[in-house]
This record gives structure tokens, sequence and C-alpha cells, in this order.
């Protein structure tokens, strides 16, 4: 290759290649050139659904492909998001966690400061408390996307908050922490000392990088296995107190109104809960039968998924599904089924069962406890039919 | 055992700057005093163009902030700042640090006791004239005060056979 005149349109064929790599490579053409930041086949477009609440930017919610992920870790790209007041862009070098209250050493520690500190990383499941919200009003979203969408799972990695709290002098009065944001809103939950020193992490990594501004860049509480609201992203404060603060988010939301017209506060966990995400709402089966991988999703905040269950009979029968190994503590479990479809109309559905023994419900069973308005914390099976053209709805 | 890095100590100043925490019996509360009578230009100006004239509300997005009291038992519950809502303190403390919604933060300490007392007057939790301070709020009642119930779950018995 002669260098001089004939790079220039060298360079431009590697950029043009790579411009328009929808036609077909012949093993004679190198391709585009290498990128410092990879991005995905131009052919491949899945995507988030996006619902922003207001007019001002990000207020509102992103929803997983989760009909579309492979295997069980989600790429960050495509995290789910819920968010009261945007996103903030946040300079990490200025950014400090102000630690004080109840502390004998009230301290201030920057992103070097906590990076310091010994590192700890593990794959959880993170959902949101109102995921499927229009499930339990009755009025379902049609696609698995959007009716289970604000669910994802990566590898964090970040420290433990009991290690950071080493020191300095936490008080035995104090029972609450309270966990503040630096977006717009400051968003606050109160978060019970137990759960603080358990596995409580605050976290700056995700899936082997940095966190994305949406999901909290650079520091975010990570409380496994509960609600994503209690996850604050932007952390900025930790107030330790005798009481919970009462914040708006942990009392006028994310409260589960009864049949009674009482609300439960601070629910905090996240219950067993399986979705088949393939074949699921909105897609379409060749007619006629065959046969088909049956697979989704299973999770419980409570440690690990026991067992899940398939039945495609509308509910009569039931087998075990294959989980794949190794089934992890608090992340998403991916289950597969061989189904040999006859072609006539079915409804399939999944269940599962965590290591407490917790069956997950169906919707009937869920409302007769907590009535039609309680929103969050919905989890229930969730039924597809598929219909003898193939197409697959809602059951 | 040797402990990591500790970051450097908080001065008194950034922790009073800082702290926004607001709790129930009003401890965090600043130094400050409004009514619905001074609150109500206030709300006109920066509150209604999301939550209407007298705190409707509008479409979903905008939440209402009056109604529903009583209808939460009711087979149409109505969800509002009076009807739910526990602690008057957490009203304050919500429009102190989050509203208005693109301009959080910028109503002074006086103007935030102002628009929580016309906001307690839309549902006629407090009148007009009522002198809500650090220590007068705290001690106003919110019909759902006693609502709330710690998390009752597991609370579902899913049966395997049916």
């Amino acid at each position: 290759m002669k260098k001089g005149s004939n790079r220039r349109s060298f360079l431009a064929l590697g950029a043009a290649t790579a411009a328009s790599c929808t036609k077909p490579v012949e093993t004679s053409e190198s391709g585009a050139h290498m990128r410092v930041y990879g991005e995905r086949s131009p052919q491949e477009t899945s995507a988030r659904v996006i619902r922003e609440l207001t007019a001002s930017p990000g207020t509102g919610s992103s929803r997983t492909p989760l009909h579309e992920i492979y295997g069980t870790i989600t790429p960050s790209s495509l995290h789910y998001e819920r968010h009261h007041s945007g996103v903030p862009a946040i300079d990490p070098a200025k950014h400090e966690l102000l630690v004080h209250g109840l502390v004998e050493k009230p301290i201030v520690l920057t992103m070097a400061d906590i990076k310091a500190f010994p590192a700890f990383s593990r794959t959880y499941f993170l959902e949101c408390g109102g995921n499927s919200v229009g499930d339990q009003q009755g009025t379902p979203m049609p696609t698995v996307q959007g009716s289970h969408g604000l669910l994802s799972c990566t590898e964090w990695t970040g420290v433990k908050l009991s290690l950071v709290l080493k020191g300095l002098g936490v008080k035995p009065e104090a029972k609450w922490m309270i966990a503040e944001g630096a977006d717009a809103g400051r968003m606050a939950r109160s978060i019970p000392m137990e759960k603080v020193l358990d596995d409580a992490l605050l976290v700056y990594g995700q899936n082997g990088e940095a966190l994305r501004p949406e999901q909290g860049y650079p520091l975010r509480l990570l409380l496994p296995g509960w609600e994503g609201n209690t996850c604050v992203k932007w952390l900025h404060r930790l107030h330790f107190a005798v009481e919970p603060a009462m914040s708006a988010k942990e009392t006028a939301n994310y409260t589960e109104l009864g049949k009674d017209g009482k609300a439960q506060i601070f629910t905090f966990v996240m219950e067993a809960r399986s979705v088949i995400t393939r074949p699921s709402g909105g897609m379409k089966l060749p007619a006629g039968g065959g046969l088909h991988e049956i697979t989704g999703l299973a999770w419980t905040g409570k440690g690990k998924i026991a067992r899940v269950e398939i039945s495609t009979d509308g509910g009569a029968t039931w087998a075990d599904a294959e989980m794949q190994s190794p089934v992890l503590s608090l992340a998403l479990v991916r289950f597969r089924f061989p189904w040999q479809w006859d072609g006539k109309e079915a409804v399939i559905q999944a269940r599962c069962t965590d290591e407490t023994g917790y069956l997950q419900p169906t919707h009937e069973e869920l409302v007769a406890v907590r009535g039609r308005f309680s929103g969050y914390h919905y989890n229930a099976v969730r039924p597809w039919r598929v219909a003898v053209d193939g197409t697959v709805t809602v059951a | 055992m040797a402990l990591w890095a500790q970051g450097r100590p908080a001065t008194a100043e950034e922790i009073k700057r800082r702290d926004l925490t607001v709790f129930a019996d009003g401890r965090g509360l600043p130094v400050g005093k409004g009514t619905a009578a001074r609150g109500q230009g206030i709300y006109k100006e920066k509150c209604a163009v999301c939550h209407n004239d007298r705190g409707e509300g509008r479409e979903k997005q905008y939440p209402a902030l009056v109604g529903g009291i009583g209808s939460l038992a009711t087979d149409k519950p109505k969800k509002s700042v009076g009807s739910y809502w526990p602690y008057a303190t957490t009203v304050w403390d919500y429009i102190n640090r989050s509203m208005p919604f693109d301009h959080p933060r910028s109503l002074s300490v006086d103007e935030a006791y102002a628009v929580t007392a016309f906001v307690l007057h839309l549902n006629g939790i407090v009148t007009e004239t009522q002198e809500l301070n650090e220590k007068t709020l705290p001690q106003v009642q919110m019909p759902n005060r006693n609502g709330f119930v710690p998390d009752q779950r597991p609370d579902i018995k899913a049966k395997r056979n049916r």
C-alpha cells in the first residue's frame, strides 16, 4: 500500500465502509477502522422505550427491551431509567459525599476517597417499585417491555457502605440513614440501619465501566433486592438519624394503598417474580405450530430463585423450566423451556418459587389481597395468549 | 485494624448549608413564617402553571394537590396532598427542596411557608390567616396522619394447585 496520496483515499474508503456496512463484507475487504469506544452494528436496533412525563427533559422513565436481551446481563445503554427530576450532569472531580448527623466524625468524601477503599463487585437486578403499575390497575401494557421493562440486571462495582462507616462512629441511637441525591429535586429516601450495615453499597461502576449519568454517575446507593427508588442516584449526602425523614417519595409515593384505605409504607424488598419474554405480547410466531423455545427471566429480592415452572395449557398443568446456571442470589435468572406448539390457541405462562418457599401469585390472588389501587410492587404471573395465527397478546 | 481513607472533616457551615432534612416533629425546619393569604400570590405566579388555579392538577403528569379527603377506603380513592400525605412537614420539605419543578429551591424560607399554607388551605386544612412557622407547622394534623401501616408482606399465599 503506497503511503502519501493513497493514504487519504484509504482512510476515506474505511470511513465509507463503516458508514455503509449494510453491504455484505467479502473476504477481500478489510472492513471499517477500529473505534476507541465500540458500537454495535447498525443492523441492531434494540432500544429503550421512553416516556417523558413533563415539559422539562429527562423526567419519566425508559424501559429495557427485555424481549431482546440475551442471557441475564442488561447492557448499560439499555438499562431502565426512572427519574423524578431529570438527569444531572455532574463533574466527578467536584462531587462530594457529605456524611453527617448521628456520627462522631462528620466527613466529606470525594470520588477519589471512595475509590481508595477496597472495591466490591456483584451482579444484582434492579427493579422499579412501580414496574407494572398498569397491570395492577387492570390496564396492562401489550408488550413485556411496556409491562415489565423497569427491570434490569448488571454487575455493580463499589465499596461496602459498612466499611466506609467504620471509624466514623455512627452512634447507636441512629436507626435510619437518609440518603439524598444531587438531582434537581434533591430526592431523598430513608434507609433502615440494618440494611445499611448489611449489604448496602456505594457504587461507581456498572458492567465494568463508570456508571452512566442516567444510572447515577458518579455515585449511587445500591441496596440489593430493594426497590429502585431507594437506590438513590447522584448520591451526595448521608444523614444518620433516629427517625426516618418521611420524605415525599416514601410517603406520597412508593406506598401501597390497600382495600381498607390504609397504605403500606417502607415496602422495600422486591418480591419473587418471573415473566416469559419470548414469545411475548406483540410478537408473531409462524402459524401452524412448531418447536419453540419459551424463555424468560425470574428474580427475587429475597435471595435465590428455587424453581421456575411453565404452563402452556392455561394453568392446568405445569412443568419445570431449566434455569441457566449459575443461579445467583439477587440477580436475574434466565429460564428456558422447549415447547412443541400444536398450532392451536394456547395460553402460556411462567411462575417462580424463591428460596423462602414463596410462590409467585396470580393476578387474581394479588388483587384479592391488595385490592385494585396498591399500584407498586405488583409481581403477579403474566399469561400470554398465542392465537392460531401465531400472534401473541396479553391473556 | 488500619482504617482506609476517611476524607476530610465536614465543617459546621457546610453541614448547615447542605442539610435539607426536615423531620415530622419539625426538627430541621428553618425559622420563618407564612400564611395562605400571602401564599396565594406566589402560588398563582409560580405553581398554578402546572398544578392549576385551585390545585386541581393538569393532565396526569402535574399532580392534583387537592381532593379526595375521606375517599381512600372507597372504590374511587383519590390521592392528593390533602387526602393522602401524612405530614405537613413533608409538604413544606417537598416544596422547599423540589419546587417549583423547573427552578427548585428558588423560594425563600418564608415563601415556602406561605405556599405550604396556601396548599393546605386549598385542602381546607388551615385557614387563610393561620400562621405556619417552624413551631406551628409540625402541629398541623393532616387528614391521613394515621393512614399508613408498616410492610405487611408476604401477604399473598399463592395456591400451587388450582
